[in-house]
């Protein structure tokens, strides 16, 4: 469009004679940086970190899983005796059938959810796809402390359970469904958005019913998001250790029974054991999804035109009962347990009050746990986000070292099989090891931020090389040909562009640095507790209200910085890359 | 040609690549004179941009050897190699205005910023963009930014100008302008210039001398009027406009046959007689109009279809003795007039022993 401006004259008419000399710029010799150098260097680096964080404790808890008590090489007796022991073997099969029930009721659930929000002209998609992303800005135990206040031994609605108590696998059941909610919708609303809305068209075209539209063309379609969100689902319930913790009662599961053995009886060798049990269905998702990824990027062509859902009344007015009804359960609940932080004793005197925020008075702590969690999920952020997504650009934009950016890309995707509560019993053997020089770290908040960032590591890690990859390739090459080092062109283009993935990143680390309850379980000293584990000491101690206020202070941490992230977006991002617009900007 | 002196400017020696089992490259002999602006031509996969990425030092070679200037920079760095580049996504940085980007190479270069500034508005006054300093490329047009990375790649007075297929990405009427004016800008600046390309027109508007590649080795390096007259292989024959071929038998003397039909052809090529060929002729040089049947390779065929393609009109032609095959006429529009040729026609059409090119057998394209 622009191009008839120049009109009929080309450049060469208007050539002013000057410029044809085009005299030699730049002095002929000139102190050539040693790049490819520096470059290696820093892939080596990256390795060794990621080596470090995550692939040594790993290790190390392998190892120790084989060991005898007394330090000796014990083989595989330490499972020998776990699967002859009647008690451990019943929290595996406690552990297992929980999941399996959480997976059978969240998918579908999560599946309706998600067709509502993909499928149809449902009004406010937006607000509903945010109330059930709620439960992912509040630690998991924060559900189990909801509901212990609706269907506890003073809930208001535990007339629903005919007399059985909330306290095992009912409320774990329950509260893991609410937690693991949003982390199914999030992989259907991606699979169910990923359709081509030609084949819509071709079936309507054929005439072809409804029915056999949603059974033909909907359902293969989302067949890989339903294998993966059931596999995510089921290893979020076997790993969590959160809920277990404050409503499984005396129902013993493999999260709880390998911070007993570890933190109550000091078995160190049975408690890798137990880790290395939880690591399998995570293992096996993680298999799962990558051969899904394969096969599912085969499904979408370069041709396809996204799904446009056109008005149906019935079916809309349908699903909106539908989506009103499971987000008014979500926000239902977990408002409850914030309007109980307020409430000066429940159920008897429902008079509102602040005390409970008054933290020491339940936990002599006070305020000093948030203020760490505060800390830590800082530095969280702000060490992640530098290293995750300098980490990236080394692996995705530099040529250098083949093999060293490989290995880089392995252990960097490694976090994503490993549960929280696996990776904290490594850190337990490996940073606690009297032979390891590092052991010095142990108990300081320096290692609670190493452990969280290794713990969320992949997410962030396959985000910031997602936004990398949409940069154009040849950026590189251009400025090796300009003789410009990568580290400036990283500076001035690549950081630049990735700014909203930046930070992006720093708000998913810093949210869940705040609500991880798992991995640091294990790590604390007695200075750095943190704001979710002094809630589960808070609620072990029975002052379940001081509980569920500390929950929400950090739910509304959470909540305020996703906040602040889009506000950022809003109006400093846009007005700072007038870039990305067409129109001149004056 | 007349700009190449006695020492090449380049020279590329038994350069090989291979990825996996595939080999991109196989022993690629090359040599380029100064100011020379060479096309890399062939279709895709045929291993021209990997030449050209190997020449950049953007990939690394296998084996081989590159010398630009005299200066062996077989293991060099692109930083140490001095070239500008020019890709077909423009590779613009799309957060930096249009004088950043072409001053991003002399930043680095520590030279003082008012020289700085002079000297983008020097290069952005060449490429014929005075004004579009202050814009960010999302603001140009597709040949606007083409313009702006071949000033950005010129900034720093490289001595090679590399071009990876910098029109492909643009509109047929752009293409032709911008062709012209870089090919302008080239003479002018004397730069040494490597474009790669799909585009035979392109190759043959632009170049000095084409480098036709196929399958990793190069099939012929002449001028565009070389490639075209004398193909070296029937590969070259095909993919530089278009060509018949007919199956054949080299007679004695001049004389090869096709069918039945025995023909004069003047390409001998050393041919053994007796040997089997595949005879090439181009579509446009088979005379249609005035022919007797008493001239040289003169022969009956029926006209079976005529396409109308505007300028000119694309006849098939059935001969009436065996020839092992159909042929193809490109006839001019005002001949076209003049024959008023009709499907189902008669009449003589003759091959000029010029036109004529023994190919291989195994060489089929």
């Amino acid at each position: 469009m622009a191009e008839s401006v120049l009109g009929t004259s080309s450049l060469v008419v208007s050539l002013p004679e000057a410029a044809l000399s085009l005299p030699k710029a730049l002095p002929a010799k000139r102190r050539t940086v040693p790049e490819a150098a520096i470059g290696t260097a820093l892939i080596a680096v990256l390795c060794l970190f990621l080596l470090l964080i995550i692939a040594l404790p790993l290790g190390t808890l392998l190892i120790k899983s084989l060991e005898a008590p007394d330090g000796g090489m014990a083989g595989l007796s330490n499972f020998r005796t776990y699967f002859a022991t009647p008690t451990l073997v019943d929290a595996l099969l406690n552990s297992l059938t929980v999941a399996g029930i959480v997976v059978a009721l969240v998918v579908p659930l999560a599946f309706g959810y998600a067709y509502a929000l993909t499928r149809t002209a449902m009004p406010f998609k937006a607000l509903f796809l945010a109330l059930a992303l709620l439960p992912l800005f509040a630690p998991s135990l924060l559900s189990g402390i909801a509901l212990t206040y609706i269907l506890g031994n003073q809930g208001f609605l535990r007339g629903l359970l005919f007399g059985h108590s909330v306290y095992g696998p009912i409320g774990i059941t329950l509260a893991e469904c609410l937690y693991a909610f949003p982390h199914a919708l999030i992989i259907l609303v991606t699979a169910l958005g990923l359709s081509d809305g030609r084949l819509y068209e071709a079936a309507s075209a054929m005439g072809t019913s409804r029915l056999r539209t949603f059974v033909t063309v909907t359902l293969p379609g989302a067949r890989y998001g339903l294998v993966s969100a059931a596999f995510v689902v089921f290893t979020l319930v076997v790993t969590d250790f959160g809920i277990p913790k404050v409503i499984g009662g005396q129902y013993p599961v493999l999260a709880t029974d390998a911070y007993r053995q570890v933190v109550g009886q000091q078995n160190f060798p049975m408690g890798a054991v137990v880790g290395l049990l939880m690591l399998v269905p995570a293992v096996l998702a993680f298999i799962v999804d990558r051969l899904i990824q394969r096969r599912q990027s085969s499904l979408l062509s370069a041709r396809s035109v996204p799904y446009e859902p056109k008005p149906h009344p019935v079916r809309d007015r349908l699903v909106l009962v539908y989506a009103m009804l499971v987000a008014g359960v979500i926000v239902g609940t977990y408002g409850v347990a914030v309007w109980a932080s307020f409430i000066r004793y429940w159920p008897y005197n429902l008079g509102l009050t602040l005390d409970h925020y008054d933290f020491a008075a339940a936990d002599s702590d006070g305020w000093s746990p948030y203020w760490n969690s505060l800390a830590m999920a800082l530095s969280v952020a702000a060490i992640g986000t530098m290293t995750v997504f300098c980490g990236a650009y080394l692996i995705e934009k530099l040529k250098l070292f083949p093999a060293g950016r490989a290995f880089a890309q392995l252990l960097a995707m490694l976090p994503l099989a490993v549960p929280g509560l696996v990776l904290g019993l490594g850190y337990v053997f490996f940073f606690n090891a009297p032979w390891n020089p590092l052991n010095v770290l142990y108990g300081t908040l320096a290692l609670l931020v190493i452990n969280t960032l290794a713990h969320y590591y992949t997410v962030a890690h396959v985000t910031a090389t997602t936004a990398l990859k949409q940069i154009d390739p040849e950026f590189e090459a251009v400025s090796a040909s300009l003789k410009v080092p990568f580290w400036q062109t990283f500076r001035r283009v690549s950081l630049p562009i990735c700014l909203p993935t930046v930070l992006e990143l720093f708000v998913y680390l810093f949210v869940n640095a705040m609500t991880t309850v798992s991995a640091v379980i294990f790590l604390y000293g007695p200075s750095t507790k943190l704001a979710a584990i002094a809630i589960v000491h808070m609620d072990e101690a029975g002052t379940t209200a001081a509980a569920a206020a500390m929950a929400s202070v950090i739910m509304a941490t959470a909540l305020g910085a996703r906040l602040a992230l889009a506000l950022v977006n809003r109006f400093v991002i846009a007005r700072a890359q007038g870039w990305r617009r067409r129109e001149a900007t004056a | 040609m007349t700009l190449r002196d006695a020492t090449p400017f380049l020279r590329v020696s038994g350069l090989s690549k291979r990825y996996g089992a595939f080999t991109a490259l196989d022993g690629i002999d090359l040599e380029i004179g100064r100011g020379e602006f060479v096309c890399f031509l062939g279709p895709s996969g045929c291993g021209k941009t990997t030449l050209l990425r190997l020449i950049a030092g953007l990939d690394r070679q296998d084996s081989g050897r590159i010398v630009i200037g005299g200066v062996d920079v077989s293991t060099a760095p692109p930083a140490a190699r001095d070239f500008g580049i020019v890709f077909q996504s423009y590779a613009l940085f799309p957060n930096l205005t249009v004088a950043a980007n072409v001053a991003y190479g002399l930043v680095n270069g520590r030279m003082p910023k008012a020289q700085v500034t002079a000297r983008v508005a020097e290069l952005l006054a060449l490429v014929g963009l005075p004004e579009q300093g202050p814009k960010y490329p999302v603001q140009l047009s597709g040949g606007q930014q083409q313009r702006v990375a071949l000033a950005r790649a010129l900034a720093t007075s490289p001595s090679l100008l590399l071009l990876d297929e910098p029109l492909s990405a643009l509109d047929a009427k752009v293409r032709t302008r911008l062709r012209d004016e870089i090919r302008q800008l080239q003479k002018r600046l004397g730069i040494t210039t490597i474009m790669v390309t799909h585009d035979q027109e392109e190759a043959l508007a632009m170049a000095d001398r084409v480098v036709v590649m196929n399958r990793g080795a190069i099939e012929q390096v002449g001028t565009p009027a070389e490639i075209y007259r004398n193909p070296a292989t029937a590969f070259v024959a095909d993919f530089i406009g278009a060509m018949t071929f007919l199956d054949a038998r080299v007679g004695s003397a001049r004389q090869i046959r096709v069918g039945a039909v025995d023909l004069v052809c003047e390409d001998g090529r050393g041919f053994v007689p007796g040997s089997p060929v595949r005879l090439g002729f181009r579509p446009e040089e088979i005379r249609v109009g005035n022919v007797r049947p008493t001239d040289v390779n003169a022969f009956q065929v029926r006209v079976r279809s005529l396409e109308f393609l505007g300028a000119f009109t694309r006849a098939r032609l059935e001969p009436s003795l065996d020839l092992g095959g159909s042929l193809v006429a490109d006839v001019s529009a005002n001949l076209h007039g003049d024959l008023a040729l009709t499907e189902g026609q008669y009449l003589y059409v003759s091959l000029p022993p010029a036109a004529l090119r023994a190919f291989p057998v195994a060489a089929r394209p």
